[in-house]
C-alpha cells in the first residue's frame, strides 16, 4: 500500500484543539507544508497571537515566541532585527491585528520590516465567544451586536490590508480564503510567496485569509464556508491587493 | 582603565549600556529623558551590530524589547512616568516569560500627564510589579553619575542572571545633572555566555516555546511559585544600602536617588551643629534592604523618611522595621526639589522634639 498523505515535518504530532470546521487547522497545515517545502524549518521563528491561535505554539514544530495581544508585529520586529537571516512570521486574528494591534502593524509595514504576516479574518472574536470584530460585516449578528452591526454606531468593517497597501514598506499583500479547495490552493501559493518575499529580503508581506468560524457564526461548517463565498467576499474581495515584487 | 569623563546623567546611562554590550534600543520620545534616546540613536548607528528604532509608541518599544530578548541579546528601553505606564503590559509579559531586559524610568511629576519636573511618585509602580499578575521587578536607584554607570552595567548582569526585567529608577534631576564618571571597560556582546533558552530557529535541536499563557491551573500555580522562589533568591542576594554617618546616629534619614543627595547635604549641615544624624540610602528598592534596616534599629531610634512623593517607600520602611523605632515622614511631591536647608530644618525639628539632643 502506498502512503499518500503525511503530517508535515513542521507540525507536531498533536491533536488540534480547534472547533470542527475552523479554518485555523487548514492554515496551520498549509504553513507547515510551506516551511517544509522551502526547507526553512530550522530558521523559522513564529509569533502566535492572543486568541484561539495562541496555542499555535503547540502545533508548529518551529521556535515560537508568544506576543501580547496585538503586538505581534512589534515582537517580530525585535526578533527579525536581532536575527536578520532567520524567517520570522506572525499569525494573527482580525481582533489582534485590525483592532488592538493596528498601530504596531501599520508601523511595521511602514518601516518595511522584513517579516511575513498571516492574518486570519473570520469576522468575529473567536476565543472570547463571538463578539463584534473590526471586520464584522454590516448587519452581522454577534454577541455585542445583537441587532446586527450598525454603521452609525459601530462603523464599517475595516479594510486593514488595503490600508497596509498604502504604506511604502509593504511589498506584497494578498487576500485569499480557505472556504473551498480551489481557494485553499490559492492560499498556499500566496503564503508561499509571502515567505519567499521575506527570504529575498524585499520587505513587509501579508496574506489575509478569510476563514470560517462556524462556532461563533452559529452555522454548520458547510454553511460557514458558504457564507464566506456568498457574503464575506462582497466586503473583502479576494485579490492581490499589492504586489511590487512580481514573480519569485 | 577608562579616563574620567563629564557627562549628563542620561548620556551616562546610554554610554554605560553600550559598554555593557547592549546593541538594541527601542524608545519613544518623552521629556525629561530624550537625551538618552538621542544618545542611543547616535551610538548604535556607529556600531555595525547596533539597532535603534524610534518606535510608534511605548507599547511597541517594549514589545520590540521582548522580541530581541527572546533571541538572548542585551536590550534596553527607556521612558518617563506616563510612558512607563504604557510599558507595563510588556513588563508583565517579560516577567511571565522570564526574559531579561533593562528599563529606565526617569520619573516626573504625576499622576496623569503631570509635569516634567523630578519626582518619585512611581515607587509603588516599580517595586510592586506595576503590571498585572504576581511578579516583582529588580529596581535599582542610583544616587550619582558614577552609580548611573555602575548600576546600568549591573542591571544587565542581574537581568541575565535572574532572567527578569530590571528597572533603573531615576528622575529628571539625575538625568540632566552633569557629573564626572569613570566608565567600566566595554564588553564585546559576542563574549557574553550563550543562553540555552533562546529562540533562533530549531536547527539541530527540538523547537522551543517562549510563552506566558499557562491554561492548566496547577501548572500556572507552579509557575507562580517558581517565580516566587526566584524572587526569594534575589531578595537574599541583591539588596544594597549605603550607610553614611550612621555609626553614632540617633536619627537616620532614609532617602533614595535625588532625595538622598539633598538629604546628605542637610546631614552635613546638622552634623556641624553636633546632631548625631546619618543617612540610609537604599540602592535597591526591590528587593528592599529590610534586614539591614531592621538590624540598624538596635542603635538608631528615629527614622525620617524623605521622599519626593506623598510617602511610598515609607510603607517599605514600616514593613522592614516591624514596629521598632519611631518613623517620621517628610514628602515633597509634584516636582518640588527641596533644598538641603529645608531638610536640615525638618531634621532639627524631629531631633529636638523627640529629645534626641538629651540622649
Amino acid at each position: 500500500m502506498k502512503k499518500v498523505f503525511n503530517r508535515p515535518r513542521s507540525l507536531k504530532d498533536a491533536v488540534f484543539h480547534y472547533c470542527p470546521g475552523c479554518g485555523h487547522s487548514i492554515v496551520h497545515r498549509l504553513i507547515a507544508e510551506i516551511i517544509d517545502e522551502l526547507s526553512i524549518r530550522g530558521k523559522v521563528i513564529g509569533v502566535p497571537p492572543a486568541g484561539c491561535a495562541v496555542l499555535a505554539y503547540n502545533y508548529f514544530d518551529v521556535d515560537m515566541g508568544e506576543a501580547p495581544h496585538g503586538r505581534g508585529a512589534a515582537v517580530a520586529t525585535g526578533l527579525k532585527r536581532s536575527l536578520p537571516d532567520r524567517i520570522v512570521f506572525t499569525y494573527q486574528g482580525d481582533g489582534d491585528i485590525a483592532a488592538i494591534g493596528t498601530a504596531e502593524t501599520i508601523h511595521a509595514a511602514n518601516r518595511a520590516e522584513n517579516i511575513t504576516v498571516v492574518f486570519i479574518n473570520n469576522g468575529v472574536y473567536g476565543m472570547t465567544g463571538g463578539q463584534m470584530a473590526p471586520t464584522t460585516i454590516l448587519g452581522q449578528i454577534s454577541s455585542t451586536t445583537p441587532g446586527g452591526r450598525n454603521k452609525d454606531r459601530d462603523g464599517v468593517p475595516i479594510d486593514l490590508s488595503e490600508m497596509l497597501a498604502i504604506t511604502n514598506g509593504s511589498v506584497y499583500i494578498e487576500r485569499t480564503a480557505v472556504d473551498n479547495p480551489k481557494n485553499i490552493v490559492r492560499t498556499k501559493k500566496a503564503i508561499t510567496k509571502a515567505f519567499k518575499v521575506q527570504m529575498a529580503g524585499l520587505g513587509f508581506s501579508l496574506v489575509e485569509v478569510l476563514s470560517p468560524c462556524p462556532t461563533n457564526l452559529k452555522m454548520s461548517p458547510v454553511q460557514a464556508s458558504e457564507w464566506i463565498g456568498s457574503t464575506m467576499t462582497t466586503y473583502f474581495p479576494l485579490k492581490i491587493i499589492k504586489d511590487t515584487v512580481g514573480k519569485l | 582603565m577608562s579616563e574620567k569623563m563629564l557627562l549628563r546623567g542620561s548620556h551616562v546611562i546610554a554610554e554605560a549600556a553600550v559598554r555593557a554590550g547592549c546593541r538594541f534600543y527601542f524608545g519613544y520620545p518623552i521629556t525629561p529623558q530624550n537625551e538618552l534616546t538621542e544618545y542611543m540613536a547616535s551610538a548604535l548607528a556607529s556600531l555595525p551590530d547596533g539597532v535603534f528604532i524610534q518606535s510608534e509608541s511605548e507599547l511597541a518599544a517594549i514589545n520590540m524589547v521582548i522580541g530581541v530578548s527572546m533571541t538572548g541579546k542585551r536590550v534596553m528601553t527607556s521612558s518617563s512616568s506616563p510612558g512607563i505606564s504604557l510599558k507595563q503590559e510588556g513588563i508583565s509579559f517579560l516577567s511571565g516569560q522570564e526574559l531579561p531586559a533593562v528599563i529606565i524610568n526617569t520619573m516626573r511629576g504625576g499622576p496623569g500627564l503631570g509635569n516634567i519636573a523630578p519626582a518619585q511618585g512611581d515607587y509603588f509602580q516599580a517595586t510592586r510589579g506595576g503590571g498585572h499578575g504576581d511578579y516583582r521587578n529588580i529596581v535599582l536607584a542610583p544616587g550619582s553619575g558614577q552609580e548611573l554607570a555602575d548600576f546600568t552595567k549591573l542591571a544587565f548582569e542581574y537581568a541575565d542572571r535572574y532572567r527578569t526585567p530590571v528597572i533603573i529608577l531615576g528622575d529628571g534631576m539625575m538625568s540632566q545633572m552633569m557629573e564626572p564618571v569613570i566608565f567600566p571597560d566595554p564588553i564585546d556582546p559576542a563574549s557574553l555566555p550563550p543562553k540555552p533558552w533562546v529562540l533562533d530557529g530549531a536547527e539541530g535541536r527540538p523547537s522551543r516555546i517562549i510563552r506566558s499563557l499557562i491554561l492548566d491551573v496547577s501548572a500556572m500555580e507552579e509557575h507562580n511559585w517558581k517565580l516566587f522562589r526566584k524572587y526569594e533568591v534575589i531578595d537574599r542576594e541583591v539588596p544594597e544600602m549605603e550607610q553614611f554617618l550612621t555609626d553614632d546616629a540617633h536619627l537616620a534619614v532614609i532617602a533614595y536617588g535625588t532625595a538622598s543627595r539633598i538629604a546628605k547635604g542637610a546631614i552635613k549641615r546638622v552634623r556641624e551643629m553636633g546632631l548625631k544624624v546619618g543617612l540610609l540610602r537604599p540602592k535597591t528598592l526591590w528587593p528592599f534592604p529590610k534586614r539591614k534596616l531592621l538590624e540598624l534599629s538596635r542603635t538608631i531610634t528615629d527614622f525620617l523618611v524623605f521622599e519626593m512623593s506623598t510617602g511610598q517607600m515609607l510603607e517599605d520602611v514600616k514593613l522592614s522595621l516591624e514596629g521598632r523605632g519611631r518613623i517620621h515622614f517628610y514628602g515633597r511631591p509634584g516636582g518640588i526639589i527641596s533644598t538641603p536647608d529645608e531638610i536640615a530644618k525638618v531634621i532639627n525639628n524631629v531631633y529636638f522634639k523627640k529629645g534626641l539632643n538629651r540622649v
